[in-house]
C-alpha cells in the first residue's frame, strides 16, 4: 500500500531531475544537434540521427529483481551490434544502441520507452524480457509507429498490441505445451501441483497453458496455488501443496522467486522436482537456490551445448568478450538485434514503416536460437529445449518441435 | 491435522518476525508518540550490516556459533548507531515542532533510507550467507528448521528482556516517566534527551536483530526495499495489539502471521492483505486502542 503511493513521488522527482538534465545538456557544445536527415522528398520527416549513426533503443532490467535478464540480453545485443559494425554497419552507417534501465519495474519500463522514442528519437526499440513490461511499453512504440522487437517476452498478448510489435521467441501456449508434454510423456508424471505468480502476466499465462495441456494428456493438477512477485514466504502454499502429494510442482516464475520456493520446499520435506519456463534462465538461480534445485527442469530457447556451428561460433565469441557462457536470454538478445538489422538492410531504410514491413517478411533467418520466421501474428515459430538443473549447470535434455 | 499444525508453525515463524519489528514501532510510539516510519528501513540497514560482516567473516562456507554471534551483534550495533544518528539529526531538532512535521520527517527518512540504500548498496538482491547451517528438524509430521527456531527463540527472548528492562530497571522507569509526560519527567531530574536517544538505540537494535532474522526467513535474500512490506505488516501488528504495549506487539505480530499463512494456504494468495487489513479494521472498531492497549481520552 505504502509502496504504491511512493512511486508517483519518485517518478515526479525523476521527471524533475530529467527536465533539469535536458536543459543543461542541450546547449552543450560537445553535443551539437544535427539537423534531421531526410530520406526522401515527400516522406514523413525522418527521425534525426545523431552523428550519422543509426540509433536503436534498448530497454531492459539492468538492476532489480530480474537484473540478470537485462544484463545478459544487453550483452547479446552488444555483441551482435559489434559484429554488424565490424562488418561495415547497415546501409553504410554505424549502428549504436542506447540503453535505458527500467529497474525491473513496469512504470519505469514505460518511461524508458517514452524517453527513447520521444527524446532520443531512436529508429527502433529492442526489449524487454519480462512480458509484463513489454506489454506495458508496446502501445507507446505502436502509437509512434516505431518498430519494437522483444527478444524474449513470451506472453501472447504482447504482439496483439499492434502491427509494429514483434518478437523473435516462441509464445507461451507453445512453451506451456512443451513442459506439459515433457512432464507427462518423458517423466511419466500423473499428478502435478502448480504454483503461479498472480502479479505476472507471463507466469499466469504459462500456468494456464500448462494446466490445459497437462489435463488434455490425461494428467491431474492436484492443487493450483498462487503468490505475488517479490513474496519471500511460500511456506503456506508449499505446505498445502505437500498435503496433495504431487510428483512435481510447476513454478513458472522468475528466478529470484523460484530459487526461494525451491529452498523452502526442501525445508518442508517436499522433495519433488520443480518444473518451469525460460524465466528460470539465470546463473543466479543456482547461486540463490543451490542444491535444492538439483534435478529440476525448465524449458528454454536454446542450449549452449548445442553442437551446431552457428551456436558454437556465438558461444565462443560471447565467452571471449565476457568471460562467461551466454544464457538463453543473451542468445535471444543477439538474435533480436540481428533480425532487426537484417530487416533494415532488406528495407534499405530506417524509417518505421519500411522496417516494420521488412520485419514482418522475415523468413528462415538463421539465428542462434534456431531459424526465425515471423508469422502473421508477428511471433516467431521455433522449437524449444528442455534443460535439467544439475550441479549448477543447465544440462540439455531434449528438443521439442512446435 | 498434520498439515494444520505445520501451517500453524509456519504462521508463528512469520508472526514472530512481524512481532520483533512491531516492538520497535511500539517503543518509539510509547515514548515519543511518533510513528517512526523509518524503523523497518533501519531493519534493512541491519540486514546489510549482517551481510557485510558475515561475508567478511567468510561465514558462508564456514558457519560457526562465533561468527553467528558476531554477525548478530554487529547488525544490532550498526542499526542502533543509525537509530541514534537519525534521532539526533532529524527528530530531535523537530521535537518542538508540530506532530505532523515529525510524521512527515519520519516518512522522508524512510524514503531516504530506501532509495539511498539503492545508491549505497546497489539495487540488486544480495544473499546473506548462512551464519548458522539451516538444518531441517523433523518432529513426526512437523518440519521445522534451525532458522525457524532461532527466529522464534530470539523474538521471545528479546521481548521478555525488553519487558524486564522497561518495568524493572531504573532507566526503564525513567523511560516510562518520559512516555507519560516529558516535561514532568525533566522536572524530576530525568535526562530526557538521553532517555529518548536510548529508546531509539534499543528500538533500532531490535530492528537490526530483526534484519538478520528476516534474512534467515527469506533464505538470505535481501535488497534495499526489503523493509517496505514487513514494515507495513509490523506497523499493523503494533496497532492491532495496541500501540505502546510490548505484549500487544507480540500478540499482534503472531495474529497477523498466522492469519496470513492460513489465508495463503486455503485461499488465493491475493486475499492475504485484504484479510489482514479487515482484521485490523474489525478489531479497531470494537477496541479502538487495540487488543491490549489502554484507551486514554485526551484531557483538555
Amino acid at each position: 500500500m505504502l509502496n504504491r503511493c511512493r512511486f508517483p513521488i519518485v517518478l515526479a522527482f525523476s521527471a524533475l531531475f530529467a527536465s533539469f538534465a535536458c536543459k543543461k545538456s542541450n546547449p552543450a557544445p560537445d553535443a551539437p544537434r544535427t539537423p534531421p536527415a531526410r530520406d526522401g522528398v515527400g516522406a514523413p520527416p525522418a527521425r534525426p540521427v545523431a552523428g550519422g549513426d543509426i540509433v536503436i533503443g534498448e530497454f531492459g532490467s539492468m538492476t532489480g529483481a530480474t537484473a540478470t535478464f537485462g544484463e545478459m540480453t544487453h550483452r547479446g545485443i552488444e555483441l551482435a551490434i559489434e559484429e554488424v559494425n565490424a562488418a561495415g554497419g547497415v546501409l553504410g552507417r554505424k549502428v549504436r544502441v542506447l540503453l535505458e534501465d527500467d529497474q525491473s519495474e513496469t512504470p519505469q519500463a514505460v518511461s524508458a520507452v517514452k524517453k527513447l522514442i520521444h527524446q532520443d528519437k531512436v529508429v527502433a526499440v529492442l526489449g524487454e524480457v519480462a512480458s509484463k513490461r513489454s506489454i506495458a511499453a508496446a502501445p507507446i512504440a505502436q502509437r509512434a509507429k516505431v518498430p519494437m522487437v522483444s527478444p524474449s517476452s513470451t506472453n501472447p498478448e504482447l504482439t496483439e498490441k499492434g502491427d509494429y510489435i514483434f518478437r523473435v521467441c516462441f509464445i507461451d501456449p507453445f512453451q506451456g505445451t512443451v513442459m506439459a508434454k515433457f512432464a507427462r510423456n518423458t517423466l511419466k508424471f500423473d499428478k502435478i501441483a502448480v504454483l503461479r505468480d498472480v502479479k505476472n502476466d507471463y507466469s499466469v499465462g504459462l500456468a494456464n497453458f500448462f494446466t490445459e495441456q497437462f489435463k488434455a494428456l490425461g494428467g491431474t493438477v492436484t492443487l493450483d496455488k498462487s503468490y505475488s512477485e517479490g513474496d519471500k514466504d511460500f511456506n503456506a502454499q508449499l505446505t498445502a501443496i505437500k498435503a496433495t502429494a504431487p510428483q512435481g510442482i510447476f513454478v513458472p516464475g522468475y528466478y529470484t522467486d523460484v530459487a526461494i520456493v525451491a529452498q523452502q520446499a526442501k525445508k518442508l520435506g517436499l522433495s519433488v522436482p520443480l518444473l518451469g519456463g525460460d524465466g528460470w534462465d539465470s546463473e543466479k538461480l543456482w547461486e540463490i537456490g543451490g542444491e535444492s534445485l538439483e534435478g529440476s527442469y525448465f524449458s528454454n530457447h536454446y542450449s549452449k551445448d548445442d553442437q551446431s556451428p552457428r551456436v558454437q561460433k556465438f558461444v565462443t565469441a560471447f565467452k571471449t568478450k565476457y568471460q562467461k557462457p551466454p544464457d538463453g536470454l543473451a542468445a535471444m538478445g543477439y538474435d533480436a538485434a540481428k533480425v532487426l538489422v537484417d530487416a533494415m538492410t532488406r528495407a534499405g531504410a530506417t524509417d518505421g514503416k519500411k522496417v516494420r514491413d521488412a520485419l514482418a517478411k522475415t523468413t528462415k533467418y538463421a539465428g542462434v536460437t534456431g531459424d526465425i520466421t515471423i508469422n502473421e501474428k508477428r511471433d516467431a515459430v521455433k522449437p524449444a529445449v528442455v534443460l535439467k538443473v544439475t550441479k549448477g549447470q543447465f544440462q540439455y535434455v531434449e528438443t521439442i518441435q512446435p | 491435522m498434520s498439515t494444520f499444525i505445520q501451517q500453524l508453525a509456519n504462521g508463528v515463524s512469520l508472526g514472530s518476525i512481524y512481532a520483533l519489528i512491531a516492538l520497535g514501532y511500539t517503543m518509539v510510539f510509547g515514548v515519543l508518540k511518533l510513528i517512526n516510519f523509518a524503523h523497518s528501513d533501519v531493519m534493512m540497514v541491519g540486514a546489510y550490516v549482517a551481510f557485510f560482516v558475515a561475508t567478511g567473516l567468510n561465514a558462508g562456507p564456514d558457519p560457526s556459533i562465533a561468527s553467528a554471534l558476531i554477525t548478530f551483534l554487529a547488525a544490532m550495533a550498526g542499526a542502533a548507531a543509525l537509530g541514534i544518528a537519525i534521532e539526533r539529526l532529524v527528530y530531535r531538532p523537530l521535537r518542538s515542532a508540530s506532530r505532523l512535521s515529525l510524521l512527515i520527517a519520519a516518512m522522508g527518512m524512510s524514503l531516504l533510507l530506501e532509495y539511498g540504500g539503492q545508491v549505497v548498496f546497489g539495487p540488486q538482491h544480495r544473499r546473506v550467507p548462512d551464519v548458522i547451517t539451516d538444518e531441517r528438524i523433523v518432529l513426526g509430521d512437523l518440519n521445522l528448521t534451525v532458522h525457524k527456531l532461532i527466529i522464534l527463540g530470539v523474538s521471545v527472548v528479546l521481548m521478555l528482556g525488553l519487558h524486564f528492562f522497561v518495568n524493572k530497571t531504573r532507566t526503564g522507569t525513567a523511560m516510562r516517566a518520559v512516555s507519560q509526560n516529558v516535561d514532568a519527567a525533566k522536572l524530576m531530574g530525568v535526562n530526557t534527551d538521553f532517555i529518548i536517544g536510548l529508546t531509539f538505540a534499543i528500538g533500532s537494535a531490535l530492528a537490526g536483530a530483526a534484519g538478520l532474522l528476516v534474512a534467515f526467513h527469506q533464505q538470505g535474500d535481501i535488497d534495499p526495499l526489503m523493509g517496505v512490506y514487513p514494515g507495513l505488516k509490523a506497523f499493523v501488528a503494533a496497532v492491532l495489539g495496541g500501540i505502546g504495549s510490548i505484549y500487544g506487539a507480540m500478540l499482534g505480530g503472531l495474529l497477523i502471521g498466522v492469519a496470513e499463512t492460513f489465508v495463503a494456504a486455503y485461499l488465493p494468495s491475493s486475499f492475504r492483505d485484504t484479510i489482514t487489513f479487515s482484521i485490523l479494521i474489525l478489531v479497531l472498531l470494537v477496541r479502538p486502542a487495540g487488543l491490549l492497549g489502554k484507551f486514554k481520552p485526551e484531557k483538555v
